[in-house]
């Protein structure tokens, strides 16, 4: 189920602006990668391009090569669409759909594209799906209550059962613990730890302990001033990156010695 | 939480540092009989009227209370209360119109609203017959053919329009990208709006005359006319409500691997259906009550027209204004007179209860946040 990405050469911009600039990195599968770094060193935009959702923006685009087990994403010919649904994204805010139940939020993937789908293994991917998320406890009895009803920890881990019903390769997560409290944070990073038996992952943050906590690589980007692209600095192990790093500007970061 | 907080009791009396010189309850009403009083005063002088002595008292009162408030408490007090003051005084010159229409209608409405008028048209009533009727109850004849025709060219009217302005609001927020088109789009919706109903009417009526031969005048004519009219409002209105729906939950959608379209349809317009749907209704109250375009496009019928693609029709509006215009008997309007006040008192009521629907419908749809 799990695949692994591979970047080679990637620039990515928005209109004129080169956000990112030439980018080569490899993502195991079943591992958790971290993405860390200053505000605006382009880390969300890197990570959209994973999913061709870098494109939803107007005048947006990137170049070069982003290899899903070695097929490129953005070879000609292939269909965005099909690319979201292999990989999938958690965002910073917790988004619920406010007009479905909880139920519907989960199946939303399903639904939306009108796949057929009985009754029965509806439910079983609901239950499968919150259980994989660490919601199910917490919501089974309120199943046809809407979404947008549940505090923003349990909606950010609605947010994740919903992405991981359409059984994707990737997830990719960006903050998903920003807006949340320790022990929502706690849930969710145990969950991504469960998550990586199945999925690749892939996790921004802004929080060092976090990225030591949960990921098994991480790559650190870094940006030289405003109007400057960011750029990947080093990615190695997250033990050595936090322990050992090779670039001073990363033991600058990661010790606090930043700016 | 701090030693120097007092203790409660010592000082009873001792007036808070915190606070300015207050002006005592009784201060307002006092400045307003005050200002009645005086109002009437010089109103006499000038040779008393109500009009005078409402317009002397409310300026006296707004002259007096906020420098009498400034004097007290500070003169950012009293400019505060001579804002609020006029800010009350422009609510209630602006209700006055609507209340003294409604009251008006209602007055001269409720007699003529009877079982006649409700269900029989004016076909075959003539003048003899109204020179006959002395009571309100003896009117013959009623506006049943005009409701008819009010209701089935809304009907087309908004299931042209509708789907047009949706469409194009769509297109609008989802696909135009602010490109050339979509610009031209808005500048022309916007030119749209401003467009005179009557025009909208020598618009549909030479369009169709231009087709099926001169004066050719049927409900449908009527109908694209109002379409014509409806499209911007539907459009400006759909637009506004699109571009509220937050970017995150397309984006949501996306991410799960839905299409483009589906996202529409699916999570961008089921989250704004509450504001489209009042707002289409809002716009079908607006159209409603025109006249002008009616008169140019339906012609005028007395008998019952269900069909509203052949022969002329009538509307609420324009029976209004042929039996003022025109009475059937021209000796004796008030039976005319009469039914033309509960024609209209029956249009200001589907007007309210389309926005009484609207409300409805935005409460009925709009996105369920409870639920804890
Ligand atoms: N929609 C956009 N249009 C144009 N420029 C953008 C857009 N979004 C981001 N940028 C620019 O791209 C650069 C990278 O932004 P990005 O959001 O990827 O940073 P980030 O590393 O995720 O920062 P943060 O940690 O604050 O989320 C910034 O200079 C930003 O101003
Ligand atoms: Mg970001």
């Amino acid at each position: 189920m799990s695949k692994r990405i591979d970047v080679e050469d990637l620039n990515v911009y928005y209109g004129d602006f080169l956000a990112v600039e030439d980018v080569n990195i490899n993502i195991e599968a079943r591992s958790v990668t971290a993405f860390i770094g200053p505000s605006g060193c382009g880390k969300s935009t890197f990570l959209r391009t994973l999913n061709r959702m870098h494109e939803v923006i107007p005048g947006a685009y990137a170049k070069g090569k982003v290899l899903l087990d070695g097929d490129d994403l953005y070879g000609k010919g292939v269909d965005p669409v099909t690319v979201r649904s292999m990989i999938g994204m958690v965002f910073q805010r917790p988004n619920p759909f406010p007009t479905m139940s909880i139920r519907d939020n989960v199946l939303a993937g399903v639904k939306l594209n009108n796949k057929r789908i009985s009754s029965k293994a509806a439910d079983e991917l609901v239950e499968s799906s919150l259980r994989g998320a660490n919601l199910w406890n917490e919501v089974k009895d309120r199943l046809n209550k809407p979404g947008s009803g549940l505090s923003g920890g349990q909606q950010q881990r609605l947010c994740i059962a919903r992405a991981i019903a359409v059984k994707p390769n990737v997830i990719l997560m960006d903050e998903p613990c920003s807006a949340l409290d320790p022990i929502s944070t706690l849930a969710i990073e145990d969950l991504i730890n469960e998550l990586k038996t199945d999925y690749t992952v892939v996790i921004v943050t802004h929080n060092m302990q976090q990225a030591s906590r949960v990921s098994d690589r991480t790559a650190f980007f870094n940006i030289e001033g405003t109007g400057k692209p960011g750029k990947l600095i080093e990615y190695a192990p997250t033990t050595e990156i936090f322990n050992n790093p090779q670039k001073k500007e990363t033991e600058d970061y990661v010790s606090g010695r930043f700016g | 939480m701090s030693t120097t907080t007092t203790k409660p009791g010592t000082s009873p009396v001792r007036e808070s540092r915190l606070t300015r010189g207050q002006r005592p309850k009784w201060l307002i009403p006092v400045i307003g009989v005050g200002a009645i009083v005086v109002g009437a005063a010089i109103s006499a002088l000038i040779g008393f009227n109500i009009a005078t002595w409402a317009i002397f008292a409310a300026l006296v009162f707004l002259i007096v209370g906020p420098l009498l408030i400034g004097a007290i408490e500070g003169s950012r007090a009293g400019s505060d209360s001579l804002m609020t003051f006029l800010v009350y005084t422009a609510f209630i010159l602006a209700v006055i119109p609507l209340i003294s229409v409604i009251y008006t209608v209602l007055a001269n409405g409720i007699p003529g609203l009877t079982s006649n008028l409700l269900l029989t048209s004016m076909n075959g009533v003539t003048g003899a017959q109204d020179n006959f009727a002395e009571a309100p109850g003896d009117v013959v004849g009623g506006a049943y053919h005009a409701i008819v025709g009010t209701v089935s060219i809304t009907f087309w009217a908004t299931l042209m329009s509708v789907p047009i302005g949706l469409l194009t609001a769509i297109y609008l927020v989802e696909y135009s990208n602010n490109g050339w088109l979509g610009k031209a789009i808005t500048f022309f919706v916007d030119v749209m709006t401003g467009v005179p109903s009557i025009v909208a009417g020598l618009f549909a009526a030479a369009l169709f005359g231009m087709i099926f031969g001169p004066s050719t005048r049927t409900g449908f004519v009527a109908a694209v006319a109002l379409t014509v009219l409806m499209i911007p409002t539907v459009v400006k209105n759909t637009e506004e409500m699109l571009r509220i729906v937050p970017n995150e939950l397309r984006e949501a959608s996306y991410a799960l691997g839905v299409r483009k379209w589906r996202t529409i349809l699916k999570v961008v317009i089921p989250t704004a259906i509450s504001g489209i749907a009042s707002g289409v209704t809002l716009a079908i109250a607006r159209v409603i009550g025109e006249t002008a375009p009616l008169l140019v496009t339906a012609g005028f019928a007395t008998a019952i027209n269900w069909n509203s693609f052949s022969g002329w029709m009538t509307t609420l509006p324009t029976y209004i204004y042929y039996q003022i215009m025109t009475p059937t008997s021209p000796t004796n309007p008030d039976p005319s007179l009469q039914r033309a006040w509960a024609a209209a008192l029956i249009l200001i009521a589907i007007v309210m209860l389309l926005n009484l629907l609207a409300r409805l419908i935005a409460k009925a749809f709009a996105p369920k946040t409870a639920g804890r």
